[in-house]
Formats: C-alpha cells, structure tokens, sequence
C-alpha cells in the first residue's frame, strides 16, 4: 500500500481525514470542546470536495440534519462531546430503527453535566451502548492513537454504511487533542463501502431477507421512513409477529457480523499470566506499563487493545479468562467495561479494575504496581 | 371541486388515523393538490414531518416521505435539502410541533431561508396525546394541563417567522381549502423558508373541553372569523397579533373582550424574496473549486 | 540508551507557545523523529498560562504526558513558579528575563527574549519564535532545517522573512548569555 508523506497530525484532523478519505460528505454540528477542531477541518475542507458543511443551531438539529442528509444520499458525519452526546440519543435511536446509516463522533470528556471542561475521561461507553431508549443493537469504535483514529473513522463510515446504523467513534480528549507523527493511506488506497441501487423495481428498503442500500429520496422510489416499528416498506406496523422479526432483524444484522466488526490488537505474552485489557487513550499508557513488564522484567503480560467497544469482544475476552489468572482492566471512569469483562470472564480469571476519575490519565506506574501486585 | 392526484396518495394506507371532524385530512388534500398544480415531479417532492396527528400525513403521501422525531422535522429537513437541492420539500407539522420543541429549529430555518414549505396545521392543542396546551393555545382555553384555561399567551407564528427571517408566510383555513391550497402554491413558488398556518379543528381534544360544538360548528366559526388580509385595513393589521386587532375594536365600541369573536387574517400575509441559503451555498462550492483548481496541498504528496 | 526528550513550553496566553510547540513538533517529523505534542486545554488556556509539551523519541511514544521534562522554557514568572517543581536535576532550564526575575536557586539560563525581539525585530509577536529557535539551539532538538521550514509552514506568508530574523536573532542570543 502507498502513504502519504509522513505528517504531524491532530488526532481530530485525523477524523477527518478519514471520514473524507472514507467518503463523507455532509457535515452537521454544533460546537462543543474537546470536539471542535473536527468541525472545524469540515467546515474548511468539505467545500473543497463539493460537500457541505452546516453548523446547526443546536447538538439536537446536528443529528436531525446528518440523518436527513443521510436520506439524500450522502455519507454523513457528526461530532460532539459528552452534553451534546446525550442530547442526540434520541435521533442516534431513530438512526438505529430507521436503519440509517451515519457517524457520530463523541470525544469523551469529564463528566457529568459540564464536568471539567474539558479534563479527559472515559465515561460514555456504557451511554454508547445504552444511551438512547428502547433496545437496539450498536456498533462503537475506540481509537487509542492518532492513526487509528484515522483508521477508525474509515472503519466507522464503511459499517455504517453496509449495515446501514448509526456508528459511534468514541475518542477521548487525550487522543483528540494530541497531535503525532503519521502516515496515512494515499488516496484512493482505501476500501471504501460502495453503494449499488440495483433491484430499483423489486425495492424493499426494510427488506426481511437481505440489507439493501439505502436508495436516496429523489431517484423514483416511493417508500416511507418513520420512527415507528415498520414493515418491509417502511410503513408503520403492530403486528406482533411482524414486531418480532424486524426487532430480531435489527439485532441479527450487528450480531451475525461480529467478527468482521470487532477489531482488537493483542500484543505481549503468547501465555500471559496477566492481560490487561483497555481502549482508547489508556491504551497508551498500558503499552508504556506492558514495555516495563513484559520486555525489561520478562513477565508473561499482554495488552488487549480494544478498538471495538461494542458489540464487546466476548470471545477474545473468554479466551483470555481461559489462559490468565488476572485480567486488568483500567479506565479512566468508576468501572464500566471492567463489567463486561467480569461477565465473559466468567470467574475463570480474577478480574481487577484499575481507575482514575480526576480527570487526568491513568499512568503507566499505576497500572505498573498493579501487574507488579499479581507477581508478588 | 379539483380532483385529488391519486397516484400521490398511497391509498393502500388509507382510511387514515384521524378523528372525525379532524381538520388533517382537509389540509393534507389542500396539500396535494397544490403539489399537483404547482406540476413538481413526484420524484422530486419530498414530505418531511414531526410527530402528532398532523405529522402522520406523511404515511399517506406518495412521494419521498420522511417521518422524523418531534419537533426536527426542520432540521431533518435541513440536511435533506442540502443533501438533495433539487427536491421540493413540504415539512408538515403540528403546532405544538413545530412552536414548543421544535422552536428553535423553526426559528433557525426561517433565519437561513433555505427552501422549505414548513405547513403548520394550527389546531391549537396537542391532540395525539390527549389535548395538552400548545404555544398556539390561545391565553385562556382549557386544556388537559390547564384546566382552568390558560395563562400564558400565544404565539404569532407568522410574526415569528417574519422577524426570524422567513421570505413567504401565509394563513389559511381548513375551512377554506380552496384558498389553502392557493397559499401552498405560492409556498411552493417563493425560493426561500415558506410557512403556511392551517387553522384546523380538534374536536376532540380542543373544541368538546371548550365548548365549541360540533366540528361543524367549529369550522363555520373559523369561517365567520376569517378576514382576507386585502380587506384589513392596514398592513399593520395583518402582522401584529390577531388579539390586539380583536382588542382595539371591542375597546372603540366598549364591549368586554370575546375570543370568540377575534379576527383571523388570512391569506398572504408577507412576502419578501431574499437570497435563499442552498443556493447561496452551492454557488460558493462551484466558486472555491475553481479557485482551488490547479493549486493542490502540499500534504497530497505520496511516497512509497 | 534512553533518548526520549520531553520539552516543556510555558508561559501566558497570547504568547504564541502552542503554536511554537506544534512547529517543533512538525521540524521533527521531517527529521523523522517520533513525536507527540500536547497543550493544556480549559479555562487556563483562553488567556492566563499555558503549556504546551512535545515528546521526542527514536521509539514509540505511548504515555503522551511529560513526566519529567528535559527542557523546560519559562515565558512568565508565574509558569516559572508553577512548573519548575516538575524538572528534574538534569533539565535544561530556559527563561525570558523580560518576564521571570526571580528564578531563586535554579540553575537557569537566562534571556531577555522579549525585550531583543521588541528592540531588534520591532515586532513581540515572533518572540515565540526567537524562543523557539534559543530552545533548538541549547538542546540540539531538530536540525536547524527542519526548524526553519516548519517556521515557514506555520506562519502567514506575508511574514517569512520577520519569522527567518527571528530564529536568527534565537540563535545569536544564545552566543550572549547574561
């Protein structure tokens, strides 16, 4: 593959280079620290590739507007941070029934409510996952340097896109704001989700069977999109039986693709004794601990990136609980993932959170003591 | 009587949800044969709309519908319209819809005068939940969560719209569709934001709590209060709010204020084209490309 | 051999370090260095002090915080105060002395940055850039190349030849220290 000249990039700049890269061209957003910068590269660069960018009046109409973009056919974005996040679930929940594909990006700061604005942490995974009403499936992805947020954010565009779901990119202030030196694909070298309107005719957009593209409004197709539980055609529906299969369908979709959207990257010990397990900027400071432990004192430890959040990484996790006494899992909140841990690993390994909640990083000495403790 | 397009209803979708004596139905038919006459493709029309009773219409519509979530019909819409410039989009919305939590949107979008026909079908209550006050129940008028009538005041939504920026408002009737859909065509012909208020009927939530008869009686009092804005003496008249004209009357002849009795201007109550904002935004596109042309970044630069 | 350097730019608002930190940053990826930079965001940064860090390193950077810095460069007397706690005994102290008067027992040296730039260059606004250049040429950071284009990356066009005066007027400083 080719690359591009090495550069100093933004980890927000990174998003967008790789939302545009991956083919995004409607922007919609409203301002809010840590996440402007990525509105903020939109608005300066989407004109240049003939996409729009619009700075709405508030976090609510930025989801309303990428999703009715969505509509028109264009591949859209969003981005915001943890109090505009809550104020677009209810629209991130329409994208989810309505089976609209689009991106949003919440660069998680210290909360809640206004918090520490803007001290880093990770507190939205679990509204990620829950976050709006009703029960949905969701795809969410967690970059932990500035190259995978570019990475990322290509990944997030295609499986919206091909699953036709809102996706959320949960960065976090640290991995925003940090600027670092990166290569990126040349253009053009990218896989890149393709749309193809064929079977304009037999069109279903809801259909049971398979998931067809969207077909944009505008191009003769006449079905209806609505909020309410509906059938193949988009029309509103309480049949029971009908109810059912289209709940199962929206969950199936997600659920039958797991490997292909669950990303992790594992480094360390091929029989680790310890594995510590984290996403996003934590990440970072695990792989400085895991250097210490792992390469200057030859302990059996590995890491386990998650750079899918959700659908959760159970078997990676299963697997894991099988082989090692003790899984770590820091984060910068008061034990979120570190349930999901717990609940794949099943007992079979001793499962110890490690966190930090005053709106600084985890270091690598506090994981450190920690690997340190499960040798001693 | 105009026919309706019937290749623009799904009919298969019909009969529809509404009460009888609804005034939905009377508007979303005004609606279509507007559309019909106005001579928009029916690929090209796009009904974006809210949540309540009015916003269902969209269901029945053989076009491109897009039922959103309540009060971002507009902001749906925003995006739509920009995402496809070449669509004719009709935002149908209900007053609760689109003045209590969708106000913002609707004030943003008449400040950008983007070509959206927002219809706002004015029935005073929120109906679909039971007949809850609206910011469009006038001051005084019981409701479920006023029984004692309500304090607070209503808005002008046409007043609204003009201040925020809108270039087309209008007021229409569902008891005078004839004229409605003669607004809505002059909706769909201004290149800008457009608001058409429907005054419309709830008996069952609105008009049987306030003693307002049948949906008949109802509908001949929106009759009877109707002036065309031609006849309104001043220009004044037709913008400020329709209590005060009410008022100043009953002042000159000492009567006590009756609501009942106020006047409901309707027809084209403004109209002044500006620029509109898609067009605006994709005339700038076509203009930074040609600047752009022929002088790429440096960060385009591949290396193996 | 560890060759990691951890540089630290403080000083107030307004006085350019973040911008001066993200061009150090830039001149070392053309040197192909690794490199992470990072600022202080929040309150502290519309105005009041700022800090901005730069990490370099031959491997991986993975923790993007200082933790002890190597270089430390005072604008103000107040960033002075507050993060001279935070370098270690071999960290390569730099101050303006048009700002930071007192400087107490820390070995230090010191520049009157801004009162040269405002003298020779009649412009304060490239003092960043006189520091910047003062820092690169102390602790042997990026090639001076390297420095020199980002400068010229980062700065209106219109500027180049004040942003050129002041990496020299940087590098003639340090011949002189008072």
């Amino acid at each position: 593959m080719k690359y591009r000249k090495p550069q100093l990039l933004q980890g927000n700049e990174a998003c967008v280079e790789g939302a545009l890269d991956a083919g995004v061209r409607f922007f919609a957003g409203y301002p809010i620290t840590p996440s402007t910068e990525i509105a903020e590269g939109m608005a300066r660069k989407l004109p240049r590739v003939g996409g729009v960018f619009i700075q709405m009046e508030d976090e609510i109409a930025g989801m309303a507007a990428v999703i009715g973009a969505a509509v028109g056919g264009k591949k859209s974005l969003t981005a915001t941070s943890g109090p505009g996040f809550s104020l677009k679930q209810e629209n991130i929940g329409y994208a989810a029934i309505a089976e609209i594909p689009c991106v949003i990006v919440n660069v998680q700061r210290f909360g809640p409510s206004t918090g520490i604005p803007t001290a880093p942490a990770q507190g939205e995974v679990m509204q990620a996952r829950w976050g709006t009403h009703g029960d949905r499936p969701i795809i969410a992805l967690s970059p932990s340097s500035v190259y995978e947020t570019y990475y990322l954010t290509t990944a997030a565009v295609n499986f919206s896109q091909k699953f036709r779901t809102p996706v959320i990119l949960l960065l976090d202030e640290v991995v925003g704001h940090m600027r670092e030196k990166v290569s990126l694909p040349a253009s053009g070298r990218l896989m890149v989700e393709k749309q193809n309107y064929s079977d304009i005719k037999e069109y279903k957009p809801f259909d049971e069977r398979k998931l067809p593209p969207l077909v944009p409004f505008g191009e003769g197709v006449y079905y209806h999109i609505t909020g309410l539980v509906h059938d193949e055609h988009g029309f509103p529906t309480r049949h029971p039986e009908v109810v059912v299969r289209f709940m199962e369908r929206l969950h199936r979709k997600i659920n039958h693709h797991r490997k292909e959207i669950i990303m992790t990257d594992y480094t360390g010990h091929v029989e680790p004794k310890v594995c510590i397990i984290t996403y996003g900027c934590t990440v970072r400071s695990a792989r400085a601990a895991l250097q210490k432990a792992y390469l200057q004192k030859r302990w059996p430890v590995s890491l386990l990136n998650l750079q899918t959040l959700w659908p959760f990484p159970a078997e990676e996790v299963k697997r894991l609980a099988d082989r090692c006494d003790y899984l770590l899992v820091p984060e910068m909140n008061m034990g979120q993932i570190v349930g999901e841990v717990e609940k794949y690993a099943h007992g079979k390994a001793e499962v110890l959170g490690i966190n930090r909640y005053d709106g600084d990083m985890i270091t690598p000495g506090q994981i450190f003591q920690h690997i340190e403790g499960c040798f001693s | 009587m105009k026919s309706l397009r019937e290749e623009f209803l799904r009919t298969n979708k019909l009969p529809h949800i509404w009460c009888p004596g609804c005034g939905n139905g009377i508007v979303t038919a005004a609606l279509v044969r507007a559309i019909g006459k106005v001579g928009f493709e029916q690929k090209d029309v796009a009904v974006v709309s809210g949540i309540g009773c009015s916003s269902r219409a969209a269901g029945y519509l053989n076009f491109n519908t897009l039922h959103t979530t309540h009060g971002r019909a507009l902001a749906f819409a925003t995006g739509l319209k920009l995402a496809q410039p070449g669509l004719k989009v009709f935002v149908v919305m209900g007053d609760g819809d689109a003045t209590a939590i969708g106000g913002n949107h609707f004030i943003h979008a008449a400040r950008r005068n983007i070509d959206l026909n927002a219809i706002i079908i004015n029935n005073h209550i929120y109906g679909m939940t039971g007949g809850q006050h609206s910011p469009l129940t006038p001051e005084g008028k019981k409701a479920t969560t006023a029984p004692e009538g309500t304090l607070e005041r209503e808005f002008n939504i046409l007043e609204l719209a003009v201040s925020a920026g809108a270039t087309y408002g209008a007021r229409g009737t569902a008891a005078q569709p004839r004229l409605l859909e003669k607004l809505i065509v002059g909706a769909s012909q201004n290149e800008g934001f457009s608001v058409v208020e429907a005054m419309s009927t709830c008996p069952v939530s609105y008009g049987r709590r306030n003693r307002l008869g049948s949906a008949v009686d109802m509908l001949k009092d929106i009759k009877q209060r109707s002036v065309s804005v031609e006849k309104l003496e001043t220009k004044a008249e037709t913008t400020r709010p329709r209590r005060d004209i009410a008022e100043e009357g009953a002042e000159e002849e000492g009567e006590t204020h009756d609501k009942q009795e106020e006047v409901i201007p309707v027809g084209v109550i403004f109209s002044r084209p500006a620029p509109e904002f898609v067009e605006r935004y994709y005339r700038g596109l076509n203009k930074e490309k040609e600047g752009k042309e022929g002088k790429e970044e440096k960060e385009g630069q591949v290396e193996s | 051999m560890v060759y990691r350097q951890e540089i630290m730019l403080t000083g107030a608002g307004g006085q350019g370090l973040i911008l001066a930190s993200i061009i150090l940053a830039d001149a070392a990826v053309q040197d192909d260095k690794n490199v992470v930079q990072t600022q202080s965001y929040g309150p502290e940064a519309r105005g009041g002090e700022s800090m901005a860090g730069v990490i370099l390193d031959i491997d991986p950077i993975y923790y993007p915080r200082i933790t002890s810095p190597t270089v430390l460069l005072s604008m103000n007397q107040q960033s002075f105060n507050k993060y001279i706690k935070r370098a270690g005994e071999n960290c390569l102290v730099i101050v303006d002395s048009t700002f930071v008067e007192d400087v107490g027992n820390q070995p230090a040296y010191s520049y009157p940055i801004t009162a040269r730039t405002r003298l020779e260059l009649e412009k304060e606004i490239v003092a960043n850039i006189v520091a910047l250049s003062i820092v690169n040429t102390m602790a042997d950071l990026v090639s001076r190349q390297a420095l020199q284009e980002s400068v010229l990356k980062y700065t209106p066009e219109g500027s180049s030849d004040l942003n050129l005066q002041a990496l020299e007027l940087g590098r003639q400083l340090t011949h002189s220290y008072d």
